[in-house]
């Protein structure tokens, strides 16, 4: 299993393809995706990678997570999360991420923080049809109706649905299709929409329910060091220009 | 400008670099061609009416061109970007006073027309399609 990405909704968009599609898609942006730590199976019981986002200022970093980048020898992230990972998928603390680590066409689950949405009634929270627009329904049109029986059981059953707090919850969408990757800006572009507001956190992974894919780099996409250039050798000119 | 921007108006530039967009408003007549892919094979279809309505919102900008075929009113709302049109063409340009032509659609004959304005000087290396398309006189 690999790690996945931390990402940044920005917001909806388009593609046009050149065979003359259309895809609706959302843009999810990775600024400077790195490792930060790493948990192993030996130490802490279970393998995973913890990813941050962001680099925060030095002045808006709590006291122990100041610790814990120091611990660690990272610059400070503004947002931390952690995927679980096998054993040989396990990355290096401080190595950055990059959005080549989808390939396009590749399912994946994306798992963000939903829209709140305040107090809401049945029929919003729970798509429950309400009451009668006429026959002498008076006042409650969109009211739940029964909540029970009788004397027996002469109680309203537990988890029964009502009205209540909706939205701002944790929301993974499944077998998203990523649509296209730009590794240089950093940008993922998933078809279709995905949970939470703009400017939210979102956790992409592969899709638990799909295999692999066969393109997608193991054990992770990480952005290329800049590799020192060897001298080369100068070739001559080999084809002069014949007038 | 932020990314998300950033990455439509590189959309834009892309794809107006393939096909370019001419300048045009409500009331013109527009001959757009349309990419139409029958099996194997693709051709290229025109569909000329009025443009009336047009909506600009950068990537996402699109266009509602109208026209009267075999007595019935037709409309069609096209992509401004979208790489299925292979060219717009401007044939005519109407004198109008309003950015929505909805009134149109209330109307038939005469007074259905649209009054033709004044020639724009276009410069011909920047829109040649544009010039080539006023200069040759439309029929009524």
């Amino acid at each position: 299993m690999r790690t996945g990405l931390l990402a940044k909704k920005l917001g909806m968009s388009r593609i046009f393809r050149d065979d003359g599609t259309h895809v609706p898609v959302t843009v999810l942006h990775l600024d400077d995706v790195r490792v930060v730590s790493t948990r192993t199976a030996e130490r802490d019981g279970y393998n995973a990678v913890q990813l941050g986002w962001g680099r925060a200022k030095v002045k808006n970093v709590t006291k122990p997570n100041k610790g814990h980048f120091a611990a660690n020898k990272v610059e400070p992230t503004l947002k931390l999360v952690e995927f679980h990972v096998a054993e040989d998928a396990l990355l290096k603390p401080g190595s950055s991420l990059s959005a080549a680590h989808f390939v396009a066409g590749q399912k994946i689950d994306v798992c963000g923080t939903s829209k709140g949405k305040g107090f809401a009634g049945g029929m919003k929270r729970w798509n429950f049809s309400g009451l009668e627009a006429s026959h002498g329904v008076s006042v409650s049109h969109r009211s739940l109706g029964s909540t029970g029986n009788r004397q027996d059981p002469g109680k309203t059953f537990k988890n029964k649905k009502m009205p209540g707090h909706l939205g701002a919850e944790r929301v993974t969408t499944q077998n998203l299709e990523i649509a296209a990757v730009d590794a240089e800006k950093g940008l993922i572009l998933v078809k279709g929409a995905i949970p939470g507001a703009k400017g939210g956190y979102v956790m992409v992974t592969d899709a638990i329910k799909r295999a692999r894919h066969v393109d997608a780099p193991y054990p992770a996409g990480l952005v290329a060091l800049p590799v020192v250039a060897e001298p080369i050798a100068v070739e001559p000119a080999a084809e002069a220009p014949q007038v | 400008m932020n990314i998300l921007q950033k990455y439509e108006a590189d959309e834009v530039a892309r794809l107006s670099a393939l096909r370019a967009v001419p300048e045009f408003v409500p009331g013109d007549t527009l001959r757009v061609a349309v990419k139409v892919v029958e099996g194997e094979r693709t051709r290229v279809q025109n569909f000329e009416g009025v443009c009336i309505a047009r909506s600009n919102k950068g990537l996402n900008s699109n266009f509602t061109v109208r026209k009267i075929s075999y007595g019935e009113g037709v409309e069609r709302v096209f992509a401004l970007y979208a790489p299925t049109i292979s060219e717009i063409a401007v044939v005519r340009r109407g004198d109008v006073r309003r950015a929505k032509l909805y009134y149109l659609r209330d109307r038939s004959g005469k007074s259905a027309r649209i009054a033709e304005k004044a020639r724009v000087i276009v410069p011909a290396a920047a829109k040649p399609a544009l010039v080539a398309a006023v200069e040759t006189p439309t029929a009524e």
